[in-house]
């Protein structure tokens, strides 16, 4: 039994709009007014695509006050994002969104600022840089595809960053190499970085730190392990940081690149690993099933 | 009526409840305690003296009139039984559950002193079955008044405070940040202890009472608890958090695989139904021998569920003795029927770590009980030389909860040095017209605690909105007030039915 009482909630958050980015990378936007009004650059929603479903956490990539809505986006790797890459439509629900969660990234106080995004973290880097921009500092972008016909949401960054740092792993666009090589590139024509945000998977994060680590450079990452409740209830989301523990749900998502113990976070993000494995061959196995029905 | 009881004529011994076999329910969710048929009730109920001290009402903390409810079910009227007990608690089908009755009103009770005590948790709990079988339920005739007010957290402070408040013609919203509401009721306490359905009826009973739900709510964050007050309306608010971050001991090997929190495995096992995995999406990996330290009610369930779960062996560990450990006598002596092993007096000191990122087992060393602490009891101290290892794969820590940090984070409630939100002895907050009642206040504690501050909150709020105080206006005894007679009650359920 679902106790939600509005029409709105007992239905779901309706999906208004989706863009397909690659085979596994797309873009849902879901309205949710409330949500829109009060998400701030860094936060990030936990999301329920249907009563069964898994509480999995997304960093916000986007939120339009004027429309009203939010917006996701999703790589399709495991059991949970490829069933909704499959299922998410317009005009469709999502069971549970809530948020926005976590600490707010903390905006105003660096005048020159790297934001970097590479791999899942393109998306959710671009509300930093919009951030930054519109408190008044002068925003490098650099974020990192596999080739150039992955790109997304060149305009919008364009339009954010006073710079824009493209690389691609081929080479089809912009510098040729990892994320790191931008940085550097950004670090090599600017004496005055204030800070550096990287978001993206934990290698890249740690890359990125160790990086700026030499100038000393601030150097803020967000972490997104495993989570359940983001509400601080079951520590399953609980990251070294500094040689002490935290709950990256409540006392993060943004924390110290410099201090940040990324082999950690990395061992407990395959905590579920084999299990995760196991669903997916389950759906797999259903999917043929019902293919074989129809 | 027939002559005064004595503690001779009455049944000497407790009236048992019929349980699921020991062997068998360890490997099912099905209910353990399944509770009084008539008959035991009322061969229970012939048990009470109706004795003039009462000391059983002094010892249930919302003071349920027990002898009252009790001389009901020995006259057969059960649904006076049940008006009574809900003129003070919301819930009996729950607290009749899960109350530490041992430590409450059973502890006061008068046939205790010569016999077992009179058994009033299962008596309370089949007046609230029946009630839940029946569809009763108990509303006032409400006259709606001007008032918004919001509850935080739909747990059982929430719903208690809720409840009242809905009842005193209020317009209330409860707003839960999960995608359920029912607190740690839900997400904590398994279902072969508290059933779902039990929850959810009484929640159904709630929205009766006109009571709004809305989940997937983070207050603080979505919108704060000062724009509760400001630009959504609301003349006062509840905040009934609970207390959640789960602690750990900070001792090495605690960031392996196979280390989490009794809340994270009770999460995904009740609410989130990974015991149904995969067919529902939420994992849960257990080694074949689990380790839980602590010896509460949560390390109880922590321990109950693995073995459900299929866990072969199941250890508890804790620092000190079985006279000290806080969970539920029944709960503990039901953990040891299962085949629970208990190690008392023992500390872990290490997690061992198995090469490959996961847990092989556990350092302990044994503990003594030396002078009494703070709270009373006596502190354990380690004995030198006395370490040991043992096997396992998983260990879950269940010792004690801290405060929740989000509200803190995003008003200007003031909070006590550990964190938990201050109040005064009306639970009103450093904020007008906030209140605040339950775990959040208090740290870790009762659901028979939590819904008696939601109702001390509910009376609070009455008073500063300047409401008759209802604690006269729905008590059963005024039976008028009750305002739903036989046939209306008839007309109700059938609509609920339909
Ligand atoms: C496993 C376990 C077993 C227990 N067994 C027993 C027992 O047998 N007997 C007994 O008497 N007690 C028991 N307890 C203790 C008892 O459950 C608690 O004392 C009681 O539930 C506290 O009630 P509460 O209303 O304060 O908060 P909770 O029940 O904790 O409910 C708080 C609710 O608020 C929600 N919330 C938190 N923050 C926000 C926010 N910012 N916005 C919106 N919603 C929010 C939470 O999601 C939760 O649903 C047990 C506890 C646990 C964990
Ligand atoms: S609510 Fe708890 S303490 Fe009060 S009578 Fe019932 S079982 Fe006893
Ligand atoms: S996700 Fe549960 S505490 Fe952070």
């Amino acid at each position: 039994m679902t106790l939600a009482q509005d029409k709105v909630a007992a239905q779901g958050y309706e999906i208004v709009t989706r863009l397909d980015f690659s085979e596994t990378t797309f873009l849902l936007e879901i309205r949710h007014a409330a949500l829109a009004r009060a998400a701030r650059a860094g936060q990030f929603v936990i999301v329920m695509s249907h009563e069964e479903g898994e509480r999995i956490p997304l960093t916000l990539a986007d939120f339009d006050r004027g429309r009203g809505t939010i917006t996701l986006v999703i790589q399709a790797a495991g059991k949970t994002t490829r069933e909704m890459q499959e299922t998410c439509q317009v005009g469709g629900h999502l069971h549970a969104v809530v948020g926005p969660m976590g600490i707010p990234s903390h905006v105003g106080s660096s005048k020159k600022v790297v934001c970097v995004g590479g791999g899942l973290g393109v998306a959710p880097i671009y509300p930093q840089a919009r951030a930054h921009k519109e408190a008044g500092a002068y925003v490098i972008g650099v974020v990192g595809f596999r080739s150039k016909a992955l790109m997304f949401w060149e305009d919008k960054f364009r339009a954010c960053c006073d710079q824009l740092i493209v690389c691609t792993d081929d080479g089809s666009t912009g510098i040729k190499g990892l994320v790191t090589e931008g940085v550097k590139q950004a670090l090599a024509e600017h004496a005055d970085i204030d800070e550096v945000v990287a978001i993206g998977p934990p290698i890249m994060m740690k890359a990125c730190a160790a990086t700026t680590k030499p100038r000393a450079i601030k150097t803020t990452v967000s972490l997104n392990p495993i989570m359940v409740d983001g509400t601080g209830m079951c520590g399953g989301c609980r990251v070294r940081v500094g040689g002490k523990v935290f709950f990256a749900c409540v006392d993060g998502p943004d924390f110290d690149g410099h201090e940040v113990d990324f082999d950690d976070l990395t061992q407990r993000l395959r905590r579920y690993a084999p299990a995760e494995r196991r669903a997916l061959e389950h759906w797999r196995e259903n999917c043929r099933m019902r293919g074989a029905q129809s | 009526m027939a002559k005064k009881k004595t503690i001779r004529t009455i049944p000497q011994d407790r009236t048992p409840m019929r349980e699921q076999p020991a062997g068998e329910r360890r490997h099912n969710f099905g209910e353990v305690a399944c509770g009084y048929a008539l008959e035991d009730a009322q061969r229970e109920a012939e048990r009470c003296l109706f004795c003039p001290e009462r000391f059983c009402v002094q010892g249930c903390p919302v003071s349920i009139d027990i002898p009252d409810f009790i001389r009901k079910i020995t006259e057969k009227d059960f649904r006076g039984a049940y008006d009574i007990i809900t003129a003070t608690n919301l819930l009996p089908a729950i607290c009749g559950r899960v109350c530490p009755q041992e430590t409450q009103c059973e502890g006061q009770c008068t046939v205790g002193d010569s016999l077992e005590p009179v058994a009033i948790g299962r008596l309370e709990r089949f007046v609230g079955d029946l009630a839940v079988a029946e569809g009763w339920i108990n509303i006032p005739p409400i006259e709606a008044n001007a008032f918004r007010v919001a509850i935080v957290g739909s747990g059982p402070s929430g719903m208690a405070c809720a409840a009242d408040l809905a009842k005193a013609g209020c317009d209330v919203t409860v707003y839960e940040a999960f995608q359920e509401a029912g607190g740690v009721l839900k997400y904590g306490i398994p279902e072969f202890r508290l059933p779902n359905s039990v929850i959810d009826s009484e929640i159904g009973k709630l929205i009766k009472l006109g009571i709004k739900f809305e989940c997937n709510t983070l207050v603080g964050r979505l919108f704060t608890v000062e724009q509760m007050l400001g630009e959504m309306g609301f003349q006062a608010v509840f905040i009934g958090t609970g207390a959640g971050y789960p602690s750990f001991m900070g001792i090495p090997g605690e960031s392996l695989d196979g280390v989490l929190s009794a809340n994270e495995l009770l999460t995904r096992c009740n609410l989130m139904q990974a015991r149904d995995f995969p067919r529902h999406d939420t994992p849960l990996e257990l080694g074949r021998r689990v380790a839980v330290i602590g010896a509460g009610n949560t390390a109880m369930d922590a321990m109950r569920v693995s073995l459900r779960l299929g866990a072969e062996e199941v250890h508890c560990i804790y620092r000190r003795s079985k006279a000290e450990a806080p969970a539920r006598a029944e709960e503990l002596h039901h953990a040891e029927q299962e085949g629970v092993e208990f190690h008392w007096l023992t500390s872990p000191v290490e997690l061992l770590d198995d090469g490959k990122r996961g847990v092989r087992g556990m350092r302990c060393i044994r503990m003594e009980l030396g002078e009494p602490d703070d709270s009373g009891r006596r502190r354990p101290v380690p004995v030198k030389g006395s370490e040991f290892e043992f096997d396992c794969e998983t260990v879950v820590y269940a010792i004690g909860t801290n405060a929740n940090p989000i509200l803190g984070q995003t008003s200007k409630l003031r909070l006590n040095k550990r964190g938990y939100i201050e109040v005064d002895e009306d639970l009103a907050t450093s904020i007008m017209g906030v209140y605040a009642g339950g775990d959040i206040v208090t740290g870790a504690a009762t659901v028979i605690e939590a819904m008696g501050a939601g109702r001390k909150a509910a009376a609070s709020i009455k008073r500063y909105l300047g409401l008759r105080d209802s604690e006269r206006v729905y008590r059963a005894a005024e039976p008028a007030l009750f305002g739903i007679g036989e046939r209306n009650y008839v007309r109700l359920h059938q609509s609920v039915d339909a």
